[in-house]
């Protein structure tokens, strides 16, 4: 699970959080998140997403909300976490049981170039997301740390932060579908049923 | 209300805020994000009260329009209560009702509109509708509170109906333009 510079692989991060997940949604930052999740396997209870970028912890939010007796995961950069922080504020008062949110930390903006993001100067977004009122939370460097940070996006005693340092390199591209409507509809089927569609 | 407050809130005797209310019960909204405005205090009392709705107070507008993405996506009918100021933090998040094609109705309360006081609302206010258009978004405006129960009751159904973001913008004109007694 460890890449050649000592840290995390993101695809196999992604691959040991997402085992055996069950009816478990996730909803995928814009850029890498949405790739690993792609490559892992495409289905309907993710979210892949192309755009919106800061907003993915929040339609984790209404999601979580929506579907209180289901897990909703959150996977996301840390560059889209950053330009959503203040969701971190919105979510915790919230306190929906069912979601996490899990940052994979490369430190930087993978698809633009490169560029530093603020988490290679120091920006701590644990300690943001405690400062917030998270009352649960992890920081994961080590392949030995993963199953305890998939226990607890499994285990419903959200809301529930974590950020997992990982290595900086980009992976083969793995692009999931870009019809956003396609997306939408087929996460609405597996949560409502063929009903999804029929709604007044 | 607060004497004091720079915004100003409806008249206590005004009917339109609780059309509103019965506006989203009638349509089953369930999820209501919002940035608070004086123009919508009313309406916000009503939904905290209401144990069928979960009222989302948001640190950015922008934070409501994807919110909505995950309301819709879990089957829930939500809506975003703002400001016109506060239009101007939600548009390149609108792009995910565009290319989701996901019911978004939004109700804005105008400032820098009919009489404003206060030149730091007036750009945005001015804008807010065409930034709106430019993002797909339909817009009706209501400049009576006549208008308002029509007019909202059809960008709720026009949301949900044709699967877009949609908006309701309330004129200044109704709420009435606070002046710090410089009248």
């Amino acid at each position: 699970m460890l890449a050649s510079s000592g840290k995390l692989d993101r695809r196999e991060l992604t691959r040991a959080l997402l085992a055996d997940r069950g009816d478990m949604l996730v909803i995928a930052g814009l850029g890498a998140p949405a790739w690993d999740i792609t490559a892992v396997g495409d289905r309907a209870e993710n979210l892949p997403l192309w755009g919106g970028m800061g907003g993915a912890a929040m339609i984790g939010l209404g999601l979580a909300l929506a579907q209180p007796r289901r897990k909703v995961l959150v996977l996301t950069g840390d560059g889209e976490m950053l330009m959503g922080i203040g969701s971190l504020a919105t979510i915790a008062v919230q306190r929906p049981a069912n979601l996490s949110i899990v940052v994979q930390d490369n430190e930087h903006y993978g698809e633009t170039g490169m560029q530093e993001t603020a988490t290679k100067h120091g920006v701590d977004l644990v300690t943001m997301a405690k400062g917030a009122g998270f009352k649960h939370t992890l920081f994961v460097t080590k392949p030995e740390e993963v199953p305890a940070l998939r226990e607890a996006i499994h285990a419903g005693r959200g809301p529930f932060f974590a950020v997992a340092k990982i290595d900086e390199a980009s992976k083969k591209l793995v692009l999931p579908p870009r019809e956003g409507a396609f997306l939408q509809a087929r996460m609405r089927e597996a949560v409502l049923g063929p009903e999804a569609h029929h709604q007044l | 209300m607060d004497q004091n407050a720079i915004d100003k809130a409806p008249d206590a005797a005004a009917a339109w805020p609780d059309q509103i209310y019965g506006l989203l019960k009638k349509h089953d909204i369930r999820q209501v994000a919002l940035v608070p405005d004086a123009g919508h205090s009313r309406l916000i009392k009503r939904c905290l009260a209401d144990n069928g709705m979960k009222v989302v107070t948001l640190t950015t507008e922008e934070e409501g329009v994807a919110m909505l993405l995950g309301t819709w996506l879990g089957g829930e009918k939500g809506i975003l209560l703002m400001q016109s100021s506060g239009v101007g933090n939600v548009i390149n998040m609108l792009s995910l009702s565009i290319l989701h094609r996901t019911p978004m109705p939004m109700l804005v309360t105008m400032r820098g509109d009919f009489g404003e006081f206060n030149p730091a609302q007036v750009p945005m206010g001015e804008a807010t509708q065409a930034v709106l258009e430019a993002m797909g978004t339909l817009v009706k405006r209501a400049d009576t509170p006549a208008d308002i129960e029509p007019t909202v009751d059809a960008t709720i159904r026009l949301a949900f109906n044709t699967y877009r973001p949609t908006a309701t913008l309330i004129g200044q004109r109704i709420i009435g333009a606070k002046t710090f007694g410089k009248d």
